[in-house]
Formats: structure tokens, C-alpha cells, sequence
């Protein structure tokens, strides 16, 4: 199953909701140019919503971190919503469980940006 | 593809189809043999990791060149064999992933994970390129005397 995404707003904050495989080749792709068009337009409050991502290579880590960083940089924040077991064990043998800000219920996540 | 007994082995091209079909040979073949839902995705991981490296760093992609896969049991172990036909590397220019200034990297984090999911990981130059060795106790039914232990 390869990736898809669809994005929608709520209370300021865009929830992009991710579904299959973040991998090398179309999965990295796909969230590298869903981030970059969020950002082109000006939202910068993004909730990456990983709920029905059942798998993620060390590429698909590479792009979160990066999708990370560029919004950062633009003086934006983007945080990680519901991950699955997998996706939690990675990052947390990864060490990035700590650097990311990770949110289990969305709600939540969207009032814990400023 | 050349397949015996115990063995079975690919060649593949240096695609990204190769990355995507080395994993799932690596699932049916884990799955096969009895190890247990968590280590098969451990060990189909580390299949694409080595997979990827074999085909973007060691063979660059290039059209001519393949990946050779190889699942072989020897006794209680999965051995896992991915050949490249690239330039080789330098394992000590590979920085440690879980280093401070590497942890925002967006890449690097391959070997790292092969090790994490494998029980050895080698890596060693070959006639031709690289030669990565991944290997996997056997603890399921397919282990033989460890499974009754």
C-alpha cells in the first residue's frame, strides 16, 4: 500500500492525515511535498496524523526529521499525532521520540500550539 | 532465481522495485521458517535497509550493475546475504546516528537499524563490492532443539 495524505483545518491548525508506508521513492516524496505546500501557504501549525501509517523505513524517518526541521525553520511547529507501535518503537530506538512532540489525542493537539 | 533445500537466492537490478521486492521476500521467507510476527517485521526491515544501501549506495542505481539476495538456514540461524557491485564503503566514516549532532540528520540511520533488529550484522568488501551478512536466531518451531528449551 503506498501513501496517501489529505489535510483539513481545524481551529487554525492543519491535520494531515497520513495513511500506508512511509518509504524511499513515493511515501517520502508524497510527505515532503504535502509539507513544503503547507508551508508555501502560509500553515505552519501542522499535526502529522500517523494513525494508519503501518510501516516506515530509515528514508521515511529521514523525511520526518526533515519535515521537522523545514518547518521549524520557517518559524512554524509540526507534531506527530497517534502513532502506531511501530512507528513509536522506531523513534524511540531512534532516540527522536524526545525531539518530536508527539500527541495521542487530537484535540489535545491542536490547543498545544501557541 | 537459484533455489536448493535451505537456500534460495536473487539477482535483482538496481531499482527501486528490487528494495520493495527484497522486503517481501524477506517477510514470506521469515514467515515460512516460524519466527514470530514482531521479528519478521525486524527482520524485513533490515532486508530493506541493506537492500537500499545496495542499491543507492553501493550500486547508485546504475543499470548494469544487479544486488544479489541470498536466504540461506544453517541450523538454527536465518543467514541473509546482499551483494552489491558498487565501490564499497568505509564503515568508519558511518557516524553513530544516536550522537547529539547526528540526531536531526535525515540520513544514517540504516545500519544502525540492521543492527538493532539483527542478531550479527557484517559488512565486508567483496570481489565485486560489498557483502552484507544479516543473521537471525531461530526461536520459533523452525529452530529445531532451541524450541524445545
Amino acid at each position: 500500500m503506498s501513501m496517501k495524505v489529505s489535510s483539513r483545518q481545524v481551529d487554525g491548525v492543519t491535520i494531515v492525515d497520513c495513511s500506508g508506508r512511509i518509504t524511499l521513492g513515493e511515501g517520502s516524496v508524497i510527505l515532503r511535498d504535502t509539507v513544503r505546500d503547507l508551508l508555501s501557504k502560509g500553515n505552519k501549525k501542522i499535526v502529522l496524523n500517523l494513525a494508519e501509517v503501518n510501516y516506515i523505513d530509515s528514508s521515511g524517518i529521514g523525511e520526518l526529521v526533515s519535515a521537522f526541521t523545514t518547518t521549524k525553520n520557517q518559524g512554524g511547529e509540526l507534531k506527530l499525532l497517534n502513532l502506531t507501535k511501530k512507528v513509536n518503537d522506531l523513534l524511540q530506538i531512534t532516540k527522536l521520540y524526545t525531539v518530536f512532540d508527539v500527541k495521542d489525542d487530537e484535540a489535545a493537539a491542536v490547543k498545544s500550539f501557541k | 532465481m537459484a533455489m536448493t533445500e535451505q537456500r534460495v537466492s536473487y539477482t535483482l537490478d538496481s531499482s527501486l522495485e528490487t528494495i520493495d521486492r527484497a522486503e517481501e521476500k524477506a517477510t514470506h521467507i521469515a514467515t515460512e521458517l516460524g519466527f514470530p510476527e514482531e521479528e519478521v517485521m525486524q527482520i524485513s526491515m533490515a532486508v530493506r535497509e541493506g537492500a537500499v544501501n545496495a542499491v543507492l549506495h553501493g550500486n547508485a542505481y546504475a543499470p548494469d550493475k544487479k544486488v544479489t539476495l541470498a536466504f540461506e538456514q544453517t541450523g538454527s540461524d536465518l543467514v541473509i546475504t546482499i551483494r552489491d557491485q558498487g565501490k564499497g564503503m568505509d564503515l568508519s566514516k558511518i557516524p553513530n546516528p544516536l550522537a547529539p549532532e547526528n540526531l536531526m540528520k535525515t540520513s544514517g540511520r540504516g545500519i544502525f537499524l540492521m543492527r538493532s533488529f539483527m542478531d550479527v550484522v557484517e559488512i565486508r568488501p567483496s570481489q565485486t563490492g560489498t557483502e552484507l551478512k544479516l543473521i537471525k536466531h531461530v526461536r520459533g518451531p523452525a529452530g529445531g532443539k532451541e524450541a524445545s528449551q
